[in-house]
């Protein structure tokens, strides 16, 4: 049983290693962590690992990829022991994922009101009426300001902005504990960008949510995430809370906040990371 | 696919392919082409389609080399013998080696695939790439014409014309050639429609490059692979309408070993004689099979969004 | 007062057919001193792309005025416009071409425009934008993102343009990366005099390269101001003022704010 004290999910030690012809690679590197009802970001560069770690916790990783891990507990269960049908239960009721891009992740041939309804009736057989209902109130719930209308539309027809919505309404058809959400807002305009984080946030605030948040954008975890998690060539290098994120102490951390250019900031060249070796807090890989 | 060994420093022939420091165009060529060797070779079904079609090739060249009698020599006295060690797949109605007879018939079989593949690759091509290049009316009216061939089945059309001009192997080539082109126009259009709107396109645009440059220095290169591997997979498709043709009568003429005249000509004594019909069938299957299998490995080498 | 270097006086598109006819720019009117830099933010689809591309001809049916160095766009022979104006696309993944090597990218704007000695042009420009002569016979595919976008940095560079036409440079890159294609950037601006017109939806990355910015939305400009004006958070318009604060944190009451007005 999970108390109010324990946390949501307990990461320890999660390694993820792809074998091919070409040799073993590993993508993520002994990654540790502990989530409460809060909004945790993972930030770091392409390549840093940061997706695989969201990936690997949904077992949503491609057969080549071998995941271990000493602890990996979510509400009481080993993640990675559940089996393929399990772990769909858990995947489609527990825990969610949002994607990058809204386009890509909806049916092009259904209205966006039937897919969240279809969401829910998975879930819930029977009961047409009722979905539509709970469709609605969802859409209602991700701050749609018309769902009668916006039920009707096909993805083509709605901005970028109202397709996050509409995925995150679909997300929480099944009242999920844990988000993932991975780069959910690169694709957004700065403005509608805002919004849909504040729905993001209110669901946290309000239902006492999980979040991890998957981004590249230091800039927003900042303000946006409660801790922050710094990620390099697969491992976390430095954890810090979002808003002391400008004392950050690790020369990873450091050089990456000084390559950014910030408003009312201006330098006249900004300093450029160099990569050190010895930053790999565990040099080859066992 | 070969790689110029030639130009290669004695020491480390495999260090000079695979390097990341390359110092001449002709190194780049080179490891470009041996990268898509080995990628190539870990295919196996693709490697024994181009060994058939290899063999297929030197049959044809070397064939009285590779023949053990005259395809058109006549012994009726050892007319529709089984196979045996003097006639390895028998004999036909006329006492010719049916072995001689295939392997003639291979010299056959690479013209009409190579002089179809030559007039339809380029004219479909031409006509896709200036159809999704242009636009406009232009694009309507090739395409329609297009359209107008591609409504025909392909041997009624090749029929058509074979006994509108009168058999023989150039009609016959003549007449598939006319049916095979519109599926490449249509390829090598959807193609350039894509490459068009695409990045690059408009930089070669920025620096001044003319129409015809962009259409020949950077559309023709991206359409050219899939186009290669659509010829390739069609020459199956080609080999087996040639046959047809050769079976109605209407391709190469007797007394040449037409594959397809052949199965035609043993059809009468299929029952009393198996092979007559079975060995030209089984060369048709075979190459047909090859073309395939290699015109696959061929797609997951040249076009990567087919590769893994 | 020196001439402008580019000049855009009222400047409007339409693209589409029949009813999807859709006014794309409307009235755009801004110009760019020799050596200047300039900045054109905004939302997607407010227009910002579109003006670079009617700058650079790939768009010809607009109507307004384009002056380049003085002379109207119109008016200038193409290959004379090349060598003028030149851009830099956002994805440096789908502008270079994938068949051909990084020294058939360079070289052919030379060949194109028959200037010569193409060997020692196309290994200065590789080690002017910092990669050096040994990725002349490399493909773009063996190439990482940043190594790709110098490389479309240089072709633009091969035809020594006095202008050049930035097109979100580093919105596809990681930060680490954007730092060095912005220095990159701004030190070729000193070295070679360039003029840049630059089009970022992050409003930081325009403060830290432009002089001046104009804020775009739905084909108009909104406001025009000046670096400083947008480091202190000054502006005139409630939507530029809006946009800064944005893009400066996460906010969760202005975050409402914006739901009501949208």
């Amino acid at each position: 049983m999970t108390t109010s004290t324990d946390p949501l999910l307990s990461v320890k030690n999660l390694r993820v290693r792809y074998v091919s012809s070409r040799g073993v690679m590993d993508a993520v590197r002994g990654v540790s962590f502990d989530l409460g009802r809060e909004k945790l970001a993972i930030v770091g560069e392409s390549g840093s690992g940061k997706s695989t770690v969201g990936r690997a916790l949904l077992k949503l990783l491609p057969g080549s990829a071998k995941v271990t891990a000493d602890t990996c507990r979510f509400e009481g269960t080993h993640l990675l022991d559940l089996s393929p049908k399990a772990m769909r239960k858990v995947r489609g009721h527990r825990i969610s994922m949002i994607l990058q891009d809204p386009k890509y992740s909806l049916n092009p041939l259904m209205t966006v009101g039937e897919q969240v309804a279809e969401a829910y009736r998975v879930h819930h057989p029977g009961a047409r009426a009722e979905a539509r209902e709970r469709a609605l109130a969802q859409l209602a719930a991700v701050k749609i300001r018309d769902p009668e209308h916006v039920y009707g539309l096909y993805p083509h027809e709605i901005s970028g902005g109202m397709g996050q919505r509409v995925m995150i309404a679909m997300m929480l058809i099944p009242d999920p504990a844990l988000i993932i959400a991975d780069e959910p807002t690169s694709a957004l305009d700065v403005t509608v960008r805002m919004q849909v984080l504040a729905i993001l946030d209110d669901l946290v605030k309000e239902r006492g949510l999980g979040l991890i948040f998957i981004s590249h954008d230091l800039n927003l975890v900042k303000s946006f995430c409660d801790r922050v998690l710094i990620m390099y060539a697969g491992q976390v290098v430095e954890e810090l809370k979002g808003s002391e994120l400008d004392e950050a102490k690790h020369p990873y951390s450091r050089g990456l906040l000084a390559s950014l250019p910030r408003l009312g900031e201006r330098r006249e060249r900004l300093s450029v990371l160099e990569r050190k070796p010895e930053w790999l807090i565990e040099g080859a890989s066992r | 696919m070969s790689t110029d060994l030639s130009s290669a420093p004695r020491r480390g022939l495999s260090h000079w392919l695979s390097t990341d420091e390359i110092t001449s165009g002709r190194q780049a060529a080179a490891q470009r082409a041996y990268w898509g060797f080995v990628g190539f070779m870990g295919n196996p079904l693709a490697v024994i389609g181009a060994l058939i079609i290899l063999l297929l090739i030197i049959s044809a060249a070397f064939a009285p080399l590779v023949a053990t009698h005259d395809p058109i020599a006549q012994n009726l006295r050892a007319a529709l013998q089984p196979p045996s060690a003097a006639n390895w797949f028998g004999t036909d109605e006329l006492g010719r080696d049916i072995y001689s007879r295939i392997v003639y018939g291979a010299r056959i079989t690479l013209t009409i695939v190579v002089l179809v593949s030559v007039i339809v690759g380029p004219i479909g091509l031409f006509v896709g790439m200036l159809a999704g290049f242009v636009g406009g009316w232009t694009d309507r009216i090739l395409m329609r014409i297009t359209d107008i061939f591609l409504s025909f089945p392909s041997l009624v059309l090749a029929l058509a014309f074979a006994a509108a001009l009168g058999p023989g192997l150039e009609n016959a080539v003549i007449a598939i050639a006319l049916t095979a082109w519109p599926p490449i126009a249509r390829l090598a259009r959807a193609e350039t429609l894509t490459i068009r709107s695409s990045d690059f396109i408009a930089a070669a645009r920025l620096v001044g490059a003319s129409r015809l440059r962009l259409l020949f220095r950077h559309v023709l290169p991206l359409c050219l692979p899939s186009v290669i591997v659509r010829l390739c997979l069609n020459m199956a498709g080609i080999i087996l309408t040639a046959a047809g043709l050769g079976f109605l009568g209407l391709g190469a003429q007797p007394p040449s070993p037409e594959w397809g005249a052949m199965t035609s000509a043993g059809r009468r004594f299929m029952l009393d004689s198996w092979w007559v019909v079975t060995m030209p069938g089984s060369a048709i299957l075979i190459v047909s099979l090859a073309f395939n299998l290699f015109g696959d490995g061929l797609r997951d080498l040249l076009d990567p969004r087919h590769s893994k | 007062m020196t001439a402008p270097m580019l000049e855009v006086e009222n400047l409007s598109l339409h693209l589409g057919e029949g009813t999807r006819r859709r006014l794309i720019l409307d009235g755009v009117s801004f110009s760019l001193k020799p050596g200047e830099s300039f900045g054109l933010a905004g939302e997607s689809g407010s227009g910002k792309s579109t003006v670079l591309r009617c700058i650079a001809g790939l768009y010809r049916h607009w109507t307004g005025t384009i002056r380049l160095d003085g002379e109207p766009l119109a008016a200038r022979p193409e290959k004379d416009r090349c060598r003028l104006v030149q851009m830099v696309f956002q994805d440096p993944y789908g502008s270079l071409h994938p068949r051909h090597k990084i020294d058939t990218i360079l070289a052919e704007p030379l060949r194109i425009h028959g200037m010569g000695d193409v060997d020692r042009r196309v290994d200065r420009i590789l080690t002017q934008v910092g990669l050096g002569p040994r990725f002349r016979y490399r493909y773009p595919h063996q190439l990482s993102g940043g190594q790709r976008q110098r490389v479309a940095i240089a072709r633009a560079l091969m035809l020594e343009p006095r202008i050049l036409l930035l097109d979100e440079p580093t919105s596809a890159l990681d930060v680490s990366i954007q730092a060095e294609i912005l220095n990159l950037l701004a030190d070729l601006r000193t070295e070679l005099d360039l003029t840049f017109l630059l089009v970022s939806h992050d409003l930081a990355v325009i403060e830290h390269m432009c002089h001046s910015l104009a804020i775009m939305r739905a084909g108009r400009i909104v406001e025009t101001l000046s670096r400083e004006t947008l480091a202190h958070g000054t502006p005139e318009a409630s939507y530029t003022a809006a946009l800064i604060k944005a893009s400066e944190r996460y906010d969760r009451e202005l975050a409402g704010v914006l739901a009501r007005e949208d």
